[in-house]
Protein backbone atom coordinates (compact mmCIF):
# COMPACT_ATOMS: atom_id res chain seq x y z
CA UNK A 1 0.00 0.00 0.00
CA UNK A 2 1.22 3.38 -0.75
CA UNK A 3 1.81 5.48 2.23
CA UNK A 4 1.21 9.10 2.51
CA UNK A 5 3.85 10.97 4.37
CA UNK A 6 2.01 13.40 6.51
CA UNK A 7 4.94 14.48 8.57
CA UNK A 8 6.12 17.91 7.73
CA UNK A 9 9.68 18.68 7.05
CA UNK A 10 11.50 19.03 10.29
CA UNK A 11 14.29 21.07 8.90
CA UNK A 12 12.46 24.37 8.62
CA UNK A 13 12.62 27.34 10.84
CA UNK A 14 10.03 26.65 13.59
CA UNK A 15 9.16 23.30 15.02
CA UNK A 16 5.73 22.56 13.56
CA UNK A 17 3.30 20.95 15.96
CA UNK A 18 2.00 17.53 15.05
CA UNK A 19 -1.76 17.65 15.03
CA UNK A 20 -3.50 14.79 16.76
CA UNK A 21 -5.99 12.87 14.66
CA UNK A 22 -8.03 11.95 17.69
CA UNK A 23 -11.34 13.67 18.25
CA UNK A 24 -13.04 13.86 21.61
CA UNK A 25 -16.07 11.63 21.16
CA UNK A 26 -17.67 12.36 24.53
CA UNK A 27 -20.33 14.82 23.27
CA UNK A 28 -21.21 12.44 20.47
CA UNK A 29 -21.70 9.58 22.92
CA UNK A 30 -23.79 11.85 25.11
CA UNK A 31 -26.02 12.68 22.22
CA UNK A 32 -26.29 9.07 21.13
CA UNK A 33 -27.34 7.94 24.57
CA UNK A 34 -29.90 10.69 24.82
CA UNK A 35 -31.46 9.51 21.58
CA UNK A 36 -31.32 5.87 22.69
CA UNK A 37 -33.19 6.78 25.84
CA UNK A 38 -35.80 8.61 23.82
CA UNK A 39 -36.38 5.74 21.42
CA UNK A 40 -36.37 3.16 24.19
CA UNK A 41 -39.06 5.02 26.10
CA UNK A 42 -41.23 5.65 23.07
CA UNK A 43 -41.11 2.05 21.86
CA UNK A 44 -42.03 0.30 25.07
CA UNK A 45 -44.31 2.75 26.81
CA UNK A 46 -47.21 3.03 24.42
CA UNK A 47 -48.41 -0.54 24.35
CA UNK A 48 -51.82 -0.74 25.95
CA UNK A 49 -53.28 -3.81 27.62
CA UNK A 50 -56.23 -5.75 26.36
CA UNK A 51 -58.92 -7.61 28.17
CA UNK A 52 -60.44 -10.61 26.50
CA UNK A 53 -64.17 -11.03 26.39
CA UNK A 54 -66.32 -13.72 24.81
CA UNK A 55 -69.82 -12.83 23.79
CA UNK A 56 -72.46 -15.49 23.28
CA UNK A 57 -73.80 -15.98 19.79
CA UNK A 58 -77.50 -15.36 19.43
CA UNK A 59 -79.10 -18.77 19.93
CA UNK A 60 -80.77 -20.37 16.96
CA UNK A 61 -84.23 -21.87 17.18
CA UNK A 62 -83.01 -25.47 16.96
CA UNK A 63 -80.39 -25.04 19.70
CA UNK A 64 -81.07 -26.89 22.96
CA UNK A 65 -82.25 -24.73 25.83
CA UNK A 66 -79.50 -23.72 28.20
CA UNK A 67 -79.71 -25.37 31.62
CA UNK A 68 -81.56 -23.57 34.34
CA UNK A 69 -79.52 -21.86 37.00
CA UNK A 70 -80.49 -22.10 40.64
CA UNK A 71 -81.60 -18.70 41.84
CA UNK A 72 -79.63 -18.98 45.07
CA UNK A 73 -76.27 -18.78 43.36
CA UNK A 74 -77.07 -15.79 41.20
CA UNK A 75 -76.17 -12.20 41.91
CA UNK A 76 -77.54 -9.59 39.57
CA UNK A 77 -75.74 -6.30 39.24
CA UNK A 78 -77.36 -3.35 37.50
CA UNK A 79 -75.16 -0.52 36.29
CA UNK A 80 -77.02 2.73 36.71
CA UNK A 81 -76.22 6.31 35.84
CA UNK A 82 -73.60 8.49 37.51
CA UNK A 83 -71.51 5.46 38.47
CA UNK A 84 -74.14 3.89 40.68
CA UNK A 85 -74.53 0.15 41.03
CA UNK A 86 -77.65 -1.70 42.10
CA UNK A 87 -77.73 -5.33 43.03
CA UNK A 88 -80.00 -8.09 44.21
CA UNK A 89 -79.62 -11.77 44.88
CA UNK A 90 -81.53 -14.39 43.00
CA UNK A 91 -83.34 -14.11 39.71
CA UNK A 92 -86.44 -12.13 40.63
CA UNK A 93 -86.11 -8.75 42.20
CA UNK A 94 -88.32 -7.99 45.16
CA UNK A 95 -86.09 -5.08 46.06
CA UNK A 96 -82.72 -3.81 44.97
CA UNK A 97 -79.91 -2.38 47.00
CA UNK A 98 -77.70 0.50 46.07
CA UNK A 99 -73.90 0.37 46.09
CA UNK A 100 -70.95 1.99 44.44
CA UNK A 101 -67.95 0.57 42.64
CA UNK A 102 -65.98 0.28 45.87
CA UNK A 103 -68.66 -1.51 47.91
CA UNK A 104 -69.69 -3.93 45.20
CA UNK A 105 -66.54 -5.97 45.65
CA UNK A 106 -67.52 -6.90 49.18
CA UNK A 107 -71.01 -7.81 47.99
CA UNK A 108 -69.63 -10.05 45.26
CA UNK A 109 -67.08 -11.68 47.55
CA UNK A 110 -69.73 -12.30 50.22
CA UNK A 111 -71.96 -13.92 47.65
CA UNK A 112 -69.06 -16.00 46.39
CA UNK A 113 -68.24 -17.15 49.91
CA UNK A 114 -71.89 -18.00 50.58
CA UNK A 115 -72.15 -20.09 47.41
CA UNK A 116 -68.88 -21.86 48.12
CA UNK A 117 -70.05 -22.67 51.63
CA UNK A 118 -73.15 -24.31 50.22
CA UNK A 119 -72.38 -28.04 49.65
CA UNK A 120 -74.86 -28.18 46.79
CA UNK A 121 -72.80 -25.82 44.66
CA UNK A 122 -69.16 -25.61 45.68
CA UNK A 123 -66.34 -23.73 44.08
CA UNK A 124 -66.66 -21.44 41.04
CA UNK A 125 -70.40 -21.84 40.75
CA UNK A 126 -71.31 -18.25 41.52
CA UNK A 127 -73.11 -16.59 38.65
CA UNK A 128 -73.01 -12.85 38.26
CA UNK A 129 -75.37 -11.23 35.81
CA UNK A 130 -74.35 -7.78 34.67
CA UNK A 131 -77.14 -5.59 33.41
CA UNK A 132 -76.03 -2.22 32.10
CA UNK A 133 -78.77 0.39 31.77
CA UNK A 134 -78.73 2.94 28.99
CA UNK A 135 -77.23 5.48 31.38
CA UNK A 136 -74.18 3.34 32.12
CA UNK A 137 -70.95 4.31 30.44
CA UNK A 138 -68.23 2.14 28.93
CA UNK A 139 -66.00 2.62 31.96
CA UNK A 140 -68.66 1.05 34.21
CA UNK A 141 -68.84 -2.03 32.03
CA UNK A 142 -65.08 -2.46 31.87
CA UNK A 143 -64.83 -1.87 35.63
CA UNK A 144 -67.43 -4.53 36.24
CA UNK A 145 -65.75 -7.04 33.92
CA UNK A 146 -62.50 -6.23 35.65
CA UNK A 147 -64.17 -6.80 38.99
CA UNK A 148 -65.06 -10.31 37.82
CA UNK A 149 -61.37 -10.97 37.16
CA UNK A 150 -60.34 -9.48 40.50
CA UNK A 151 -62.92 -11.42 42.50
CA UNK A 152 -62.35 -14.63 40.60
CA UNK A 153 -65.89 -15.02 39.31
CA UNK A 154 -65.78 -17.58 36.52
CA UNK A 155 -69.39 -17.41 35.31
CA UNK A 156 -70.80 -14.04 34.37
CA UNK A 157 -72.97 -12.70 31.61
CA UNK A 158 -74.09 -9.40 30.21
CA UNK A 159 -77.83 -9.32 29.85
CA UNK A 160 -80.22 -6.52 28.86
CA UNK A 161 -81.99 -4.89 31.75
CA UNK A 162 -85.71 -5.55 32.23
CA UNK A 163 -88.52 -3.07 32.66
CA UNK A 164 -89.17 -4.15 36.26
CA UNK A 165 -85.57 -3.55 37.19
CA UNK A 166 -85.52 -0.16 35.52
CA UNK A 167 -88.61 0.82 37.52
CA UNK A 168 -86.94 -0.32 40.73
CA UNK A 169 -83.80 1.64 39.90
CA UNK A 170 -85.91 4.67 39.08
CA UNK A 171 -87.76 4.34 42.36
CA UNK A 172 -84.48 3.95 44.20
CA UNK A 173 -83.15 7.09 42.58
CA UNK A 174 -86.13 9.20 43.62
CA UNK A 175 -85.95 7.85 47.16
CA UNK A 176 -82.28 8.71 47.34
CA UNK A 177 -83.10 12.23 46.26
CA UNK A 178 -85.85 12.59 48.86
CA UNK A 179 -83.57 11.85 51.77
CA UNK A 180 -80.55 14.08 51.46
CA UNK A 181 -77.63 13.05 53.58
CA UNK B 1 18.15 -2.29 39.09
CA UNK B 2 16.74 -0.35 36.23
CA UNK B 3 15.42 3.03 36.85
CA UNK B 4 11.76 2.84 37.66
CA UNK B 5 10.02 5.37 35.56
CA UNK B 6 6.50 6.14 36.74
CA UNK B 7 4.33 6.35 33.71
CA UNK B 8 1.75 9.05 33.97
CA UNK B 9 -1.64 7.69 33.13
CA UNK B 10 -3.89 9.71 30.95
CA UNK B 11 -7.35 10.48 32.31
CA UNK B 12 -8.97 10.51 28.90
CA UNK B 13 -10.26 7.21 27.70
CA UNK B 14 -10.91 6.12 24.19
CA UNK B 15 -14.55 6.80 23.46
CA UNK B 16 -14.62 5.16 20.05
CA UNK B 17 -15.82 1.77 21.27
CA UNK B 18 -18.53 3.27 23.42
CA UNK B 19 -19.62 5.42 20.54
CA UNK B 20 -19.85 2.37 18.30
CA UNK B 21 -22.02 0.52 20.78
CA UNK B 22 -24.31 3.44 21.44
CA UNK B 23 -24.88 4.08 17.77
CA UNK B 24 -25.57 0.43 17.18
CA UNK B 25 -28.25 0.54 19.86
CA UNK B 26 -29.56 3.82 18.52
CA UNK B 27 -29.94 2.35 15.05
CA UNK B 28 -31.73 -0.68 16.48
CA UNK B 29 -34.23 1.36 18.43
CA UNK B 30 -34.81 3.72 15.57
CA UNK B 31 -35.62 0.85 13.25
CA UNK B 32 -37.67 -0.96 15.86
CA UNK B 33 -39.84 2.08 16.48
CA UNK B 34 -42.90 1.98 14.33
CA UNK B 35 -44.50 5.31 13.87
CA UNK B 36 -48.22 5.04 13.95
CA UNK B 37 -50.37 6.50 11.19
CA UNK B 38 -52.08 9.70 12.30
CA UNK B 39 -54.74 9.10 14.92
CA UNK B 40 -58.00 10.46 13.65
CA UNK B 41 -59.76 10.04 16.93
CA UNK B 42 -58.60 10.28 20.50
CA UNK B 43 -60.06 8.15 23.24
CA UNK B 44 -59.30 7.74 26.90
CA UNK B 45 -59.26 4.03 27.60
CA UNK B 46 -60.53 2.69 30.93
CA UNK B 47 -58.20 0.94 33.31
CA UNK B 48 -58.09 -2.74 34.17
CA UNK B 49 -55.82 -5.20 35.91
CA UNK B 50 -55.40 -7.21 32.74
CA UNK B 51 -51.76 -7.52 31.74
CA UNK B 52 -52.15 -9.07 28.31
CA UNK B 53 -50.48 -6.89 25.76
CA UNK B 54 -52.24 -5.84 22.62
CA UNK B 55 -51.24 -7.62 19.44
CA UNK B 56 -49.53 -5.36 16.94
CA UNK B 57 -50.33 -7.24 13.79
CA UNK B 58 -53.43 -9.02 12.51
CA UNK B 59 -55.85 -6.73 14.26
CA UNK B 60 -59.05 -4.98 13.39
CA UNK B 61 -59.54 -2.05 15.70
CA UNK B 62 -62.99 -0.63 16.31
CA UNK B 63 -62.80 2.68 18.10
CA UNK B 64 -65.80 4.22 19.81
CA UNK B 65 -65.24 7.78 20.91
CA UNK B 66 -67.07 9.61 23.68
CA UNK B 67 -69.75 10.91 21.31
CA UNK B 68 -70.53 7.38 20.18
CA UNK B 69 -68.87 7.69 16.79
CA UNK B 70 -67.49 4.41 15.49
CA UNK B 71 -64.19 4.15 13.60
CA UNK B 72 -62.67 1.15 11.90
CA UNK B 73 -59.04 0.40 11.25
CA UNK B 74 -56.88 -2.51 10.16
CA UNK B 75 -53.15 -2.91 10.36
CA UNK B 76 -50.78 -3.33 7.46
CA UNK B 77 -50.85 -1.27 4.28
CA UNK B 78 -51.22 -4.22 1.86
CA UNK B 79 -54.15 -5.52 3.92
CA UNK B 80 -55.79 -2.12 3.92
CA UNK B 81 -55.30 -1.83 0.20
CA UNK B 82 -56.99 -5.19 -0.30
CA UNK B 83 -59.79 -4.17 2.05
CA UNK B 84 -60.57 -0.93 0.25
CA UNK B 85 -60.34 -2.63 -3.14
CA UNK B 86 -62.84 -5.26 -2.02
CA UNK B 87 -65.18 -2.63 -0.65
CA UNK B 88 -64.82 -0.47 -3.72
CA UNK B 89 -65.67 -3.34 -6.04
CA UNK B 90 -68.54 -4.53 -3.94
CA UNK B 91 -70.21 -1.24 -3.08
CA UNK B 92 -69.44 0.52 -6.43
CA UNK B 93 -67.89 3.49 -4.69
CA UNK B 94 -65.89 4.53 -7.74
CA UNK B 95 -62.68 5.22 -5.88
CA UNK B 96 -59.56 5.85 -7.92
CA UNK B 97 -56.03 4.65 -7.21
CA UNK B 98 -55.07 7.77 -5.26
CA UNK B 99 -58.06 7.55 -2.97
CA UNK B 100 -57.36 3.90 -2.26
CA UNK B 101 -53.73 4.70 -1.46
CA UNK B 102 -54.93 7.42 0.83
CA UNK B 103 -56.97 4.82 2.70
CA UNK B 104 -53.99 2.46 2.94
CA UNK B 105 -51.79 5.19 4.40
CA UNK B 106 -54.33 6.84 6.66
CA UNK B 107 -55.56 5.93 10.09
CA UNK B 108 -58.96 4.92 11.38
CA UNK B 109 -61.92 5.70 9.14
CA UNK B 110 -65.23 6.82 10.56
CA UNK B 111 -67.48 7.76 7.67
CA UNK B 112 -70.41 6.02 5.98
CA UNK B 113 -69.68 4.38 2.63
CA UNK B 114 -71.30 7.21 0.64
CA UNK B 115 -68.96 9.78 2.17
CA UNK B 116 -65.85 7.66 1.77
CA UNK B 117 -64.81 9.16 -1.58
CA UNK B 118 -65.12 12.66 -0.26
CA UNK B 119 -63.24 11.76 2.90
CA UNK B 120 -60.37 10.06 1.08
CA UNK B 121 -59.92 13.10 -1.15
CA UNK B 122 -59.02 15.09 1.93
CA UNK B 123 -55.23 15.30 2.32
CA UNK B 124 -53.87 12.90 4.97
CA UNK B 125 -52.91 15.63 7.39
CA UNK B 126 -56.36 17.23 7.28
CA UNK B 127 -58.39 14.07 7.80
CA UNK B 128 -58.42 14.73 11.51
CA UNK B 129 -60.35 17.93 10.85
CA UNK B 130 -62.88 16.15 8.64
CA UNK B 131 -66.12 15.94 10.55
CA UNK B 132 -66.49 12.17 10.59
CA UNK B 133 -70.01 11.19 11.59
CA UNK B 134 -68.87 7.68 12.49
CA UNK B 135 -69.65 4.40 10.79
CA UNK B 136 -73.39 3.68 10.98
CA UNK B 137 -74.09 0.81 13.33
CA UNK B 138 -77.23 -0.81 14.62
CA UNK B 139 -78.22 -3.70 16.85
CA UNK B 140 -79.84 -5.49 13.93
CA UNK B 141 -77.94 -6.75 10.91
CA UNK B 142 -79.61 -4.57 8.30
CA UNK B 143 -77.98 -3.05 5.25
CA UNK B 144 -77.63 0.15 7.22
CA UNK B 145 -75.33 -1.58 9.65
CA UNK B 146 -72.10 -0.66 7.89
CA UNK B 147 -69.83 -1.71 10.73
CA UNK B 148 -70.92 -5.27 10.07
CA UNK B 149 -69.87 -4.88 6.43
CA UNK B 150 -66.48 -3.48 7.43
CA UNK B 151 -65.80 -6.38 9.76
CA UNK B 152 -67.07 -8.89 7.19
CA UNK B 153 -64.71 -7.49 4.53
CA UNK B 154 -61.94 -7.42 7.09
CA UNK B 155 -62.53 -11.10 7.78
CA UNK B 156 -62.24 -11.84 4.07
CA UNK B 157 -58.94 -10.02 3.53
CA UNK B 158 -57.42 -11.26 6.78
CA UNK B 159 -59.17 -14.26 8.35
CA UNK B 160 -56.63 -14.31 11.17
CA UNK B 161 -57.35 -10.80 12.38
CA UNK B 162 -58.41 -10.33 15.97
CA UNK B 163 -61.09 -7.88 16.89
CA UNK B 164 -60.05 -5.15 19.25
CA UNK B 165 -62.48 -2.65 20.68
CA UNK B 166 -61.17 0.62 21.94
CA UNK B 167 -63.83 2.54 23.76
CA UNK B 168 -63.74 5.86 25.55
CA UNK B 169 -64.48 5.83 29.28
CA UNK B 170 -67.55 8.00 28.87
CA UNK B 171 -69.15 6.27 25.89
CA UNK B 172 -72.79 5.55 26.69
CA UNK B 173 -73.91 1.96 26.93
CA UNK B 174 -76.45 1.96 24.04
CA UNK B 175 -73.65 2.58 21.55
CA UNK B 176 -71.47 -0.12 23.12
CA UNK B 177 -74.42 -2.48 22.98
CA UNK B 178 -74.90 -1.79 19.27
CA UNK B 179 -71.27 -2.61 18.53
CA UNK B 180 -71.27 -5.71 20.73
CA UNK B 181 -74.45 -7.10 19.23
CA UNK B 182 -73.18 -6.42 15.71
CA UNK B 183 -70.07 -8.42 16.42
CA UNK B 184 -71.68 -11.29 18.29
CA UNK B 185 -72.67 -12.95 15.08
CA UNK B 186 -71.90 -16.26 13.49
CA UNK B 187 -71.14 -14.83 10.07
CA UNK B 188 -68.19 -12.72 11.17
CA UNK B 189 -67.07 -14.83 14.14
CA UNK B 190 -66.92 -11.77 16.31
CA UNK B 191 -68.00 -13.25 19.62
CA UNK B 192 -64.44 -13.20 20.88
CA UNK B 193 -62.84 -9.82 21.09
CA UNK B 194 -60.46 -7.76 23.14
CA UNK B 195 -61.12 -4.53 24.95
CA UNK B 196 -58.26 -2.09 25.07
CA UNK B 197 -57.50 -0.91 28.56
CA UNK B 198 -54.65 0.82 30.27
CA UNK B 199 -52.81 -0.45 33.30
CA UNK B 200 -54.27 -0.15 36.77
CA UNK B 201 -52.09 -0.75 39.76
CA UNK B 202 -53.11 -2.18 43.09
CA UNK B 203 -55.83 -4.75 42.58
CA UNK B 204 -54.62 -8.21 41.83
CA UNK B 205 -56.76 -11.13 40.79
CA UNK B 206 -57.63 -13.57 43.55
CA UNK B 207 -55.44 -16.61 43.36
CA UNK B 208 -57.19 -19.92 43.30
CA UNK B 209 -56.06 -22.00 46.21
Amino acid sequence: MAELDTSQGKGGGGKSKKMSTRVDLTPMVDLAFLLITFFMLTTTMNKPQVMEINMPVKPKAEDPKPPEVEASRVLTVILGKDNTVWYYEGLEAPEIKNANYQDIRKVILDKKAAVEANPAFGKDKTVVIIKPTDDAIYKNIVDMLDEMAIDGIKIYAMVPVTKTELDLVGKGNTEANKTPK
Amino acid sequence: MPKHKMKRKSTTIDMTAMCDVSFLLLTFFMLATKFKPPENVTVVTPTSISDTKIAETNVMVITIDKDGRVFFEMDGQPTKKELITAINDDRKLGLNENEMNSFALGGAVGVPFDQLKNYLNTPLGDQKEYKSPGIPVDTALTDANELFKWVAYGRIVNPEARLVIKGDVSTKYPMINKVFSTLANDKIKGYKFNLVTSMKMGDQPKEDN
